[in-house]
């Protein structure tokens, strides 16, 4: 079964590759290119697929994951400049596709034990735009 | 592998009635959908693509791209339109929120080359809300 836990945290970013031109960056991520960035209200779901303890009845105890959850993700995320404050994100464009690969990243060692494993992490940089995260298996037709 | 889902919405009015079926017939199936003004929704549509990151952009979804098929392909011909009236795919159809699915998903998948010519992104799913309590869902590949 699949268990889902929810986190929030308000951040800043700018999308900008230094790897395009001023010209390619405004094409591609629009105003979200701005120099001086912007920020959002981000929501992100975080998704365990796993059998329950047979006794305790749990996939994984809620708390435990709100708490890996507050350190591990709210914890450097919230109230940041993601740019300049969140690595990998002084190298890595801080688009919402990286903002889920990098939660997974952190993620996935703390809650995958025995059976269970991490599913998903869904990012919504608005709640009209998400990014669903499924690990690094390749795409099949 | 990533799956990125953008939201949308429209406001359309509709009449639920089959040709197939007698007045009476269509005052029983479709009850108060049937009045003969119609009615109408605000349409909450969900399109979900995915695909590999670009390396480039770090993106698997060129999110404008996506918001401008979306935009010709189904708000504007649909939004503030009577289904029945304005969409050809209507006539004689009932356009119950199964088959407005269906033709939104068909409409996105055939002109899905004209915005991405690529391998990837695919689409991958559409879900459409009638209202909140109403929610309809189908894969891409359910259409032939």
């Amino acid at each position: 079964m699949l268990i889902t836990r929810r986190v929030e945290f308000s951040a800043s970013h700018v999308c900008r590759s230094p790897e395009l031109s001023a010209e390619e960056n405004a094409r591609i991520y629009g105003p979200a290119a701005n120099p001086h960035g912007h920020g959002h209200n981000y929501v992100v779901e975080v998704t365990v697929e796993g059998s329950p303890d047979p006794v305790t009845g749990m996939v994984l105890d809620l708390k435990e994951l709100k708490e890996i959850l507050d350190r591990d993700v709210a914890g450097p995320y919230d109230h940041r400049f993601l740019n300049y404050e969140v690595p990998p994100f002084d190298r890595v464009v801080p688009t919402t596709e990286n903002v889920a690969r990098d939660i997974w990243q952190r993620l996935e060692a703390r809650v995958s034990s025995g059976g269970r494993r991490l599913r998903a992490v869904r990012v919504h940089e608005t709640p009209d735009l998400y990014v669903d995260y499924f690990g690094e298996q390749p795409c099949s037709a | 592998m990533f799956r990125v889902t953008r939201r949308y919405g429209f406001a359309a009015s509709h009449r639920l009635d089959t040709p197939q079926l007698s007045a009476g017939e269509n005052r029983r199936l479709y009850g108060k959908c049937n009045n003969p003004f119609g009615h109408g929704h605000n349409y909450v549509v969900e399109v979900s693509a995915r695909g590999p990151i670009d390396p480039r952009t770090g993106r698997a979804v060129d999110v404008e791209a996506l918001d401008d098929l979306v935009r010709r392909q189904v708000i504007e011909p649909f939004d503030h339109r009577n289904l029945n009236e304005d969409v050809n795919s209507f006539q004689g159809l009932p356009p119950t929120s199964e088959n407005l699915l269906v033709e939104i998903c068909r409409r996105l998948k055939r002109n899905w080359s004209s915005a991405f010519p690529g391998e990837w992104p695919r689409l991958e799913k559409v879900r459409i809300a009638e209202t909140a309590r109403n929610i309809f869902e189908m894969e891409s590949h359910e259409i032939g």
